[in-house]
């Protein structure tokens, strides 16, 4: 098929006239690009541009282990309530279960209802719901509830989507831009922070929870004691050896603060943060303040009191004021903590790359690099081995290097350094094509075809094999980015679009090329 | 116009080597390295990287040229295991590995103790690389890989089975591992790093590797049609030979497009390009030697039967 009618012409020169235009905006900074164009560019992974990735873990067993806990404060007044008398009430975590044992076992049916009414209902697919907690009674009267399969799938996926919105939100807060947040997985958030050369202070921000609640102290409790009573725990201070008795139930939580900024005292010129309460936060503060005048109270922050004053008078403004051993940093971290809200559940850092600038730009440069030499030693050789249609290879090669650029540009692909030599090695596969073509047109020669049909047959009995060996290399990439991770996928992309690319630069774009000359010269033998 | 013509050929036309004289010695030594390779690889074993391995690795660049000993002073007392200090490039830039620790966050705070111990030993020094994977991450991103070249190679197989015979998906499976076990025998060697890279470059090496075997097989499809009562072995012979300019053309321009970057990449690409080399050289030797000559074992017979059913309405309808 030597024969190419007009507007296909017209269609191949317009691919190529696009992939310039698509190209062309990474020559271009951002910024200084219209907002109204259009433009879409290649971005540099983190390895290029210096960065950190981070992929943090969501603790889903301490989801657990706190439902379990609220779980046990609320039958304990359930069952006092109902008269039920119980013994060795425990959670187990691991198992998701909490147990007791009953006094009476045939109160066993009065016990599951209270506990029935627990049971918070969770979605379990097609519109139904159904309770989170499985009961079960022995005859011995061993009540126990168990946290159900489908809740605790549930809770985690919840905890995992909340984390990705409050972490988002604390990167936001920092200052940091341009950060990636993104869930991975079922229990993992991937964070990207480009330019960010030391994490640590993210890393800080992410590994608190944050969760403030305002509680009573028990003031007729022994700090000092074993055990606490019931419903009252010991928590440290921020000094080393303080140690308070907190009512574990949370008068006022941090969820209902509206906002939270650092101020300096006007007298001592210490650090404080200063915080408001939305208006539920509000009523419920004004309420607690007014009936506990004179009694302390308890800022904790993570399990740790951070003050306790004594309530002097009742606070009905909705605002109030943190004030404890702070540094200017310190305050405005905690601000920033309260702004953006608590985490649901610990996050860890699983796995952490960061790389400095220049590290980036060395890379680059020996990306950049690598390219020019494999391009001219291929070149070379294409050329040398094959003459004019190694030539004619050689700039749709070229053609290949754009149209990739341009569909890179389009996907909004990151390059990684992966991913550059991913673009090196299309330089060796993209050949394979052409090699095969000439080979074939070579001995479609030398069995004494004249030109035309021997470019013709090179071309049309070559197509198989060329789609046969792509498929493998296509089928090998898609494994690759399927189990691999970060920047490895960026080989698997910029391959296999390298892939797709050549199948048709190889082939079309030749064909184009060889027909142009074939119809100029016509000539009698070909230079193969 | 001079360049108009080829200059060289690789290989001379009507070229005849009989390949298929030498198939046993040729498979009897792929076999025998194959069998050393695993057995290296299993002792001495694996440069595993830390993606496979976990642990912690900082590239540090210290104000003046590095005192290693006391930066492995100031590190080895911190008690977070055998620290391995390393000299690399300039005298400035020093490498730090750390083994993985007990779990994820002694993990984070092993990173920041070891900050500080820099920072004290070597007032000014840049942490310019850190990266830090936990056991959790480490043995995912192995099994990951394993699983990668399991299913890809499951997939070759598949994939040349559905497009020609079960011999040639037979044949190519053999081949390929005889050669993914001479490129970890390789990295065994070499003390190159197995790593997320260098499962990279062996899934690169396997689609290069099938697509190279595709064309020999599709050749001798071809020529199975065209002539019906040629030996077997002949036929295969003037199959690899009639393909041998091309084979050899196409590793030759992948191995120029990769040496560079084993020249001039980096110490992050390296290990990957020189892996890349090592396969392609193998896989195309193995092309030669191996992919086609392993046919012959499979039987004759039951090759040609296969083929003449496909070929027989194509003949009818000529």
């Amino acid at each position: 098929m030597l024969y190419f009618a007009r507007w296909k012409v017209a269609a191949i020169l317009g691919v190529i006239l696009l992939g310039v235009l698509l190209t062309l905006p990474n020559l271009f900074p951002r910024a200084s690009i219209p907002s109204w164009l259009p433009a879409r560019q290649i971005s540099l992974g983190l390895d290029l541009r210096g960065g950190s990735y981070l992929l943090l873990e969501v603790d889903t067993a301490a989801v657990v282990k706190e439902r379990l806990e609220s779980l046990a404060d609320a039958t304990r007044t359930r069952l006092r309530q109902a008269n039920i008398g119980y013994v060795n009430l425990a959670i187990q975590p691991d198992e998701r279960r909490l147990s007791f044992r009953l006094r009476d076992p045939g109160q066993s049916e009065a016990a599951l209802a209270a506990l029935r009414e627990l049971a918070n209902p969770v979605a379990i697919g097609g519109g139904a719901t159904a309770p989170d907690i499985d009961l079960a009674v022995t005859p011995e009267g061993v009540v126990s509830a168990t946290i159900s399969e489908a809740a605790l799938r549930a809770r985690a996926s919840a905890a995992v989507e909340q984390s990705v919105e409050i972490v988002r939100r604390r990167i936001d807060e920092s200052g940091t831009s341009e950060a990636l947040i993104a869930r991975q997985g079922n229990s993992r958030i991937l964070v990207q922070l480009p330019g960010v050369e030391d994490p640590n202070r993210i890393k800080e921000l992410l590994g608190r929870t944050a969760r403030m609640t305002f509680r009573l102290l028990d003031e007729n409790a022994n700090p000092s004691a074993g055990t606490p009573p019931p419903g009252v725990e010991f928590l440290e201070g921020e000094q080393p050896g303080q140690r308070y008795a907190v009512r574990r139930r949370v008068e006022v939580d941090g969820a209902n603060l509206s906002d939270a900024r650092t101020g300096q005292n006007p007298q001592t010129g210490e650090w404080v943060v200063n915080f408001t309460f939305d208006s539920l936060g509000t009523r419920r503060f004004a309420e607690i303040t007014r009936q506990n005048v004179g009694r302390p109270f308890a800022v904790v922050l993570d399990n740790k009191v951070i003050t306790a004053p004594v309530i002097r008078e009742p606070i009905t403004g909705g605002s109030g004021q943190i004030s404890g051993s702070f540094n200017a940093a310190s305050a405005n971290d905690l601000a920033v903590l309260l702004r953006a809200g608590a985490l649901p559940a610990p996050l860890t850092v699983v796995e952490e790359r960061t790389v400095g600038p220049e590290l980036g730009a060395d890379a680059i440069r020996a990306g950049l690099l690598s390219l020019a030499v494999g391009a001219t030693f291929v070149f070379l050789y294409m050329g040398l081995a094959y003459g004019l249609l190694g030539w004619f290879a050689n700039v749709a090669l070229l053609v290949n290097l754009l149209l990739m650029a341009a569909a890179l540009s389009v996907l909004e692909a990151t390059l990684t350094l992966p991913g550059i030599a991913g673009v090196v090695l299309t330089l060796g596969t993209a050949l394979d094509a052409n090699i095969l073509i000439n080979e074939r047109i070579r001995e479609e020669t030398r069995l004494g075809k004249p030109p035309a049909s021997a470019l013709e047959a090179g071309f049309t009995k070559a197509s198989g094999t060329i789609m046969d060996s792509n498929l493998t290399n296509l089928i090998a990439m898609a494994c690759l980015y399927g189990f691999g991770s970060g920047p490895v996928r960026g080989f698997a992309i910029t391959v296999a679009i390298g892939t797709v690319v050549q199948m048709w630069t190889a082939t079309t774009l030749v064909r184009l090329f060889v027909s142009w000359w074939y119809r100029a010269r016509r000539p009698r033998t070909l230079p193969v | 116009m001079f360049l108009a013509r080829p200059l060289f050929r690789l290989v001379p036309d009507d070229t005849n080597i009989p390949f298929m004289k030498g198939r046993k010695i040729g498979i009897a030594f792929s076999i025998f390295l194959s069998i050393a390779s695993v057995i290296l690889a299993f002792y001495p074993g694996l440069e595993k990287g830390i993606d496979f391995r976990g642990g912690i690795v900082m590239e540090v660049r210290t104000p003046g040229p590095a005192n290693l000993g006391a930066l492995r002073d100031a590190t080895s007392g911190l008690g977070l295991g055998d620290v391995g200090l390393q000299q690399f490039g300039s005298d400035n830039d020093v490498l730090l590995r750390l083994p993985v620790q007990g779990d994820e966050a002694a993990t984070q705070n092993a990173i920041s103790s070891v900050r500080s111990a820099l920072e004290s030993a070597a007032p000014g020094t840049r942490i310019l690389r850190t990266e830090a994977v936990g056991n959790r991450v480490s043995g995912e991103l192995f099994t990951g890989s394993l699983m990668a070249l399991g299913i890809s190679m499951l997939a070759m197989m598949v994939y040349i089975w559905a497009r020609f015979e079960w011999q040639f998906a037979v044949g190519a499976i053999v081949t390929l591992l005889l050669e993914i076990t001479k490129v970890v025998g390789f990295l065994a060697v070499t003390r190159i790093e197995f790593n997320l890279t260098t499962v990279a470059a062996v899934l690169t090496i396997i689609g290069f590797s099938v697509n190279d075997k595709v064309v020999v097989y599709d050749r001798m499809r071809e020529n199975l049609r065209k002539y019906k009562t040629m030996p077997l072995q002949t036929l295969i012979d003037k199959s690899i030979n009639e393909t041998l300019n091309r084979t050899l053309g196409t590793s030759m321009t992948l191995l120029l497009s990769a040496l560079p970057l084993a020249l001039f990449g980096g110490d992050a690409l390296s290990g990957f390009a020189i892996t890349m080399v090592f396969g392609i050289v193998a896989s195309t030797s193995s092309s030669i030697f191996i992919a086609a000559p392993i046919l012959l074992f499979l039987g004759e017979n039951r090759l040609r039967r296969g083929t003449e059913a496909a070929a027989a309405p194509a003949t009818a309808s000529r």
